[in-house]
């Protein structure tokens, strides 16, 4: 990546929050200083709870930020952002639709000739490795194969960022390791603006450019950015028997750590309450 | 249990119901018949009166008649449905505006419409039809509107990032989902509109199964009004089976309908 790469997403002083059922005002996130350029894979890691989640909503242009704001390519963002696509944690297909179907619409909403939206859908399930299934509703899939599906129908409208949410979270661990090596082999062919919010810290060295650590909620701050200079192209398997992997995740863990245990310490207070 | 032993199971009990049937209503026991055929008829009788019916071909009329009534109504009243459904779950306000409303006219038993629609309708099938109306769209209303509103917030988030506007969620997120909640209740409504058909040509008309039925209770035919039961009770099923087909066709994307296949 050259210094000419303009900055994809940047949010600037962000603060988020949110007026509970009983009037209170939630702060989840406070003060949110990131800024990721074209092309860059960033992954954004904290304890569960702590407004990761809530981050990528602002950028998605889902959420608006209380104070501070954000820009998408210099722009400010008002409305929903037309540059980003969206992975949900959750499952988010539409389960009337075939998977050929779910991953065209994108391109027929747009006005794309239903025949061609179709080809191009197949092409982009093929390229997942789900060509054969085109056929198949989303309750006929497995857990990983609805991703790969939703992986397909966010790609094939092209967007310039690729947003994130846990993607792969509830995959067993053989499945993620396939998942990530499939999203880097995608992203590498062609470099998306890419935020990858999750828990697991291995998850984000092996596939980022740079990790950047949230503190526990509420009110998370970003307390932490680490540039990976792992070489690529990397095997999100093989890369973690390293010795530089380890040194880095032995220095982010002793962040991290901190912060998880005051996470987990809330989130039991918050169950007895 | 297999196909075949359910299936001779089931067999048997019509047979047994049947034949305890003829037997107490024409063989006495210890000098007295235990079913007095004046008020339970026998087997004998009404399925000769049944094979009159069709033979004759007096019934097709009939049942046409109660078929065009229920498909009458099912359309119309889901149609309705359908319409108000989308517009309360869309416009919270109205729908809170007219909320205790609905309730009121829902907790109403319908067999108390049934004499105003016949003064307002007359006695031809447009009463009927108005009947079954109002049983039909409630069971639609409440459905498409227990649908829209419960599309999951993920997938309507998802349609918003991949750049719906308001017409196209409509079409692709709204629209699905109410439908699959409308089919889920189809059994009930078609059910309930040929309910509507019946109880309304009971109350008063010139033709259709309800009418038969009135007719041979005005005259004592018992006989005749055990065999219009029948006549109706295989007129639902066949009607059940269509809409379990329509079902399996349409609904082959979720999971319980494919499940049962």
């Amino acid at each position: 990546m050259g210094m000419t790469e303009p900055t994809a997403v940047a949010l600037d002083n962000a603060t988020v929050a949110f007026r509970l059922a009983d009037g209170r005002v939630y702060t989840a996130v406070e003060q949110a200083n990131l800024a990721v350029a074209h092309g860059e894979f960033v992954a954004i890691v904290g304890p569960t709870g702590c407004g990761k989640s809530t981050l990528l909503n602002v950028i998605a242009g889902l959420l608006k930020p209380a104070a501070g704001s954000a820009r998408i390519f210099d722009k400010p963002l008002g409305g929903l952002n037309r540059d980003a696509g969206y992975l949900f944690q959750a499952d988010a297909l539409f389960p009337w639709k075939t998977a050929i179907d779910n991953v065209a619409i994108g391109l027929e909403i747009r006005g794309t000739p239903r025949t061609e939206a179709l080809a191009r859908a197949q092409k982009w399930l093929t390229s997942v490795g789900l060509g054969a299934f085109a056929n198949r509703y989303p309750h006929m899939l497995s857990g990983g194969q609805r991703k790969r599906v939703a992986l397909a129908q966010v790609l094939i409208r092209d967007p310039k960022i690729l947003l994130m949410d846990e993607p792969f979270g509830p995959l067993d661990a053989q499945t993620r390791q396939i998942m990530g090596n499939l999203l880097l082999e995608l992203w590498t062919a062609d470099r998306k603006a890419v935020l990858f919010v999750t828990h697991d810290l291995e998850e984000a060295i092996a596939l980022a450019d740079r990790v950047v650590i949230m503190s526990a909620g509420p009110s998370a701050r970003i307390i932490g950015d680490w540039r990976i200079t792992l070489p690529r192209p990397r095997d999100i398997a093989e890369i973690r028997m390293e010795k530089d992997f380890h040194a880095l995740h032995r220095e982010i863990w002793g962040v991290l750590k901190d912060e998880v245990m005051k996470g987990y310490v809330q989130s039991t207070q918050a169950g007895a309450a | 249990m297999s196909r075949i032993t359910l299936l001779s199971l089931q067999i048997l009990v019509a047979v047994v119901t049947l034949a305890l049937w003829q037997v107490f209503s024409s063989v006495p026991v210890f000098g007295k018949v235990l079913l007095p055929p004046f008020f339970f008829s026998n087997p004998v009788d009404v399925f000769s009166q049944i094979v009159k019916w069709f033979s004759t071909g007096v019934i097709w009329k009939h049942l046409a008649i109660t078929l065009w009534e229920s498909i009458l109504a099912f359309v119309i009243g889901s149609a309705g449905g359908i319409l108000v459904g989308f517009w309360f779950a869309r416009q919270p306000r109205v729908a809170a505006v007219f909320d205790p409303y609905v309730k009121m006219v829902n907790a109403l038993p319908r067999v108390v419409l049934a004499p105003i629609f016949a003064l307002w309708f007359g006695l031809g099938v447009w009463s009927k039809v108005a009947l079954g109306v109002t049983l039909v769209f409630f069971i639609v209303f409440f459905n498409v509107y227990q649908g829209v509103k419960e599309v999951p917030t993920t997938v309507l988030d998802n349609g918003r990032m991949l750049g719906m506007n308001e017409r196209q969620l409509m079409r692709h997120v709204y629209w699905p989902s109410a439908l699959s909640w409308m089919f889920s209740s189809l059994h009930t409504s078609v059910g309930f509109a040929v309910v509507g058909a019946v109880v309304g040509e009971y109350l008063g008309s010139a033709a259709g199964l309800g009418y038969l039925i009135q007719q041979a209770e005005g005259v004592f035919d018992v006989a005749g009004v055990f065999a219009g039961m029948f006549v109706l009770s295989a007129f639902v099923i066949l009607i059940d089976m269509g809409v379990t087909m329509v079902e399996k066709r349409l609904l082959v994307w979720r999971p319980t309908a494919a499940a049962r296949d």
